[in-house]
């Protein structure tokens, strides 16, 4: 059987739907020691801001069951650096490159995306609408449906390169914003970034984060991740990157077959750098089993009664 | 930088509440330098989630040493695994010790588990003139005498009961150890943070450099994350990949508690 892996995110062509999230891979250099990024279906990078941002004070990270909370605070080098340093290293691999940008206020988008315009190896721009962990703005346009529009249609204004919508699932209806997305012109979705949450260190009745909240992320989020994916599959009609808590193949295909056109995987390359390859190897070996021969069949392939 | 399944050769306890495991990791054994250390994914599935960074105490051949204290659930996981089990090791990684060798006098500072990397280094140096100051609580919790007996460098003890050497703190010790004397080329220290504060700020005030090995909470261990910084001068330091040694004046001291 010939196995073909290739999606589409609407205009945007993955050779396989099995990515790297944002914040999770920095700009990939570092993985280089360990894996083929070539056989990536894409990478997202880290955040980028329009000026250099510090982050959020230590500590950042706490564990939690089968969780992580995180509050970097979108530390980064600015896009400046990035145009000048990490494109030019990210601009070598096949996977597709997805930028993830982020503002304090919409002209900071705006100048964002101008700035990528020209840049012809970028195929998409991730628009983070939905970090929990900065006190600015950030969120508020990933909670409000209105605002959200706004900022989609003026961004698909200035810039012509497909523009993902990386969704927060800290709302009470996340399709409410999906759609709103879709008739500002999105490209596609990304869901979830993490679950705003906190830990305490009861000796010390200290928070554990020096942000005091953080971002939940790891297999504890991957159901309400899966349901979310189903909800806004239900209801709007762009494709979606499905991501939070993927570990394993077996976790991909949760978000797949509920209608995922392709999966990030995040806080498992920490503990794991290999994980997104062994998915693809894992979809294969699934398609094989099922007799499926194009994965764009196994999207949304969910019998909806146990 | 390897990822590997290593096997573990031993992993036997040294006194309570202290493991010693050796691995098979060939290619880590080759490039590890003292101050350097591997992320340990201590089992597979969800509980410990994240890997847990332990510095590299020794090399031979085509092994590596880590020296660990059992503190929550993954190193208790750690200590109940056998010879032979197979274990996902990632490294070496993050910068080690930086030791010039002209310089002569050089003063190594362990502070309890501190001793795992500067064994590392003392045996690496093997030099004359090496002293390595050891602090722990009390006599039955002194880590490492016996095997440092058998390199070429001075010891000397401080417990905070007085049951064997100095007593009192170890920083209290590092003091009076700075007015006597004076032709100090180089600290080195390792060891809870409190006790790193007043050596690095005692040197500093001595104007003799000083190099410390810090420890954070961490994700990637790689630089990927930001997840593991602390306060430097002018920015965040990464533990994992600017550290875990750092230069004493590169940390903001007065932030850290
Ligand atoms: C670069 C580096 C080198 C290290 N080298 C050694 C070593 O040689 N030997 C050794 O015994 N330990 C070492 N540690 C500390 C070791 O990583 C932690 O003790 C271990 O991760 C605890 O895991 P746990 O699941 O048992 O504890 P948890 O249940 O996760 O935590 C138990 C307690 O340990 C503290 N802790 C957990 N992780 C860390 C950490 N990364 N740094 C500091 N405190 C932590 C927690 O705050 C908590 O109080 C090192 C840490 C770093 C960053
Ligand atoms: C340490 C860390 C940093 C992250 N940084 C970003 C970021 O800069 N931008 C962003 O859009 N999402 C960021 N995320 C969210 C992830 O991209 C992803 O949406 C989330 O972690 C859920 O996936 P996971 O459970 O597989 O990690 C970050 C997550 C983690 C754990
Ligand atoms: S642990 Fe990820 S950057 Fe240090």
């Amino acid at each position: 059987m010939n196995i073909n892996l290739k999606s589409k995110l609407g205009r945007i062509s993955l050779n396989n739907p099995v990515l790297v999230a944002a914040g999770t891979f920095g700009f990939g250099e570092e993985y280089t020691a360990l894996i083929n990024l070539n056989k990536l279906g894409g990478i997202i990078t880290k955040t980028v801001t329009l000026e250099p941002r510090k982050g959020n004070p230590p500590p950042r990270l706490t564990e939690t069951p089968a969780g992580l909370l995180n509050a970097i605070g979108l530390e980064n080098p600015g896009i400046d650096v990035f145009l000048k340093e990490k494109l030019p290293f990210l601009s070598q691999f096949e996977a597709a490159l997805i930028v993830n940008i982020a503002g304090e206020k919409e002209e900071d988008y705006l100048t964002l995306a101008e700035r990528l315009n020209e840049k012809e190896r970028i195929d998409a721009l991730e628009i983070n609408i939905s970090c929990p962990n900065v006190k600015e703005k950030g969120l508020i346009f990933g909670t409000d449906p209105g605002r959200t529009f706004l900022l989609v249609k003026k961004l698909r204004e200035v810039t012509n390169i497909p523009l993902i919508i990386k969704l927060t699932p800290n709302v009470t209806d996340i399709s409410e914003i999906a759609q709103a997305a879709q008739e500002a012109g999105a490209e596609a979705l990304s869901l979830i970034n993490t679950v705003l949450g906190m830990s305490i260190d009861v000796e010390t009745r200290r928070p554990k984060l020096g942000n005091i909240t953080g971002g939940l992320s790891g297999p504890a989020i991957r159901p309400i991740a899966v349901r979310m994916v189903r909800d806004t599959f239900q209801k709007v009609s762009l494709p979606i990157i499905g991501m939070g808590g993927i570990t394993c193949s077996e976790d991909a295909l949760e978000f797949i077959l509920t209608g995922a056109s392709a999966v990030a995987v995040g806080t498992a390359n920490f503990i794991d750098p290999s994980t997104a390859l062994r998915i693809v190897e894992g979809i294969k070996e699934y398609m094989q089993r099922k007799g499926i021969e194009n994965f764009e069949d196994l999207i949304g392939w969910l019998e909806n009664s146990v | 930088m390897y990822q590997i399944k290593a096997k573990i050769l031993f992993n036997e306890k040294i006194i309570s509440g202290h493991y010693k495991m050796c691995l098979y990791a060939p290619g880590i054994a080759r490039e590890a330098k003292p101050g350097q250390f591997v992320h340990i994914r201590i089992k597979d599935g969800y509980d410990p989630l994240l890997r847990r960074p332990f510095s590299i105490h020794r090399c031979e051949g085509e092994k590596i040493e880590i020296l660990y204290k059992v503190v929550g659930r993954g190193t208790e996981f750690l200590s109940r695994k056998k010879t032979g089990n197979e274990i996902d090791t990632l490294g070496p990684l993050g910068q080690g010790f930086k030791i010039s060798p002209d310089l002569k006098k050089i003063v190594l500072v362990a502070g309890g588990m501190g001793i795992a990397p500067l064994y590392f280094l003392a045996e690496k140096l093997n030099r004359e003139n090496i002293l390595i100051l050891l602090g722990a609580e009390s006599k039955g919790k002194i880590l490492y005498l016996e095997n440092l007996k058998n390199l070429n460098v001075k010891v000397q003890i401080a417990t905070e009961d007085g049951s064997q050497g100095y007593k009192g703190l170890l920083s209290e010790f590092f003091f009076h150890l700075l007015k006597e004397n004076s032709q100090i080329d180089l600290v080195c220290a390792c060891g809870p943070i409190p006790m790193l504060k007043k050596i690095a700020q005692l040197s500093l005030k001595y104007k003799i450099p000083c190099q410390v090995s810090l420890e954070q909470r961490m994700g990637c261990g790689i630089g990927v994350c930001l997840g593991c910084t602390i306060k430097g001068k002018s920015s965040y330091l990464r533990v994992c990949s600017d550290g875990p040694v750092f230069q004493a004046n590169q940390i903001r001291w007065k932030e850290e508690r």
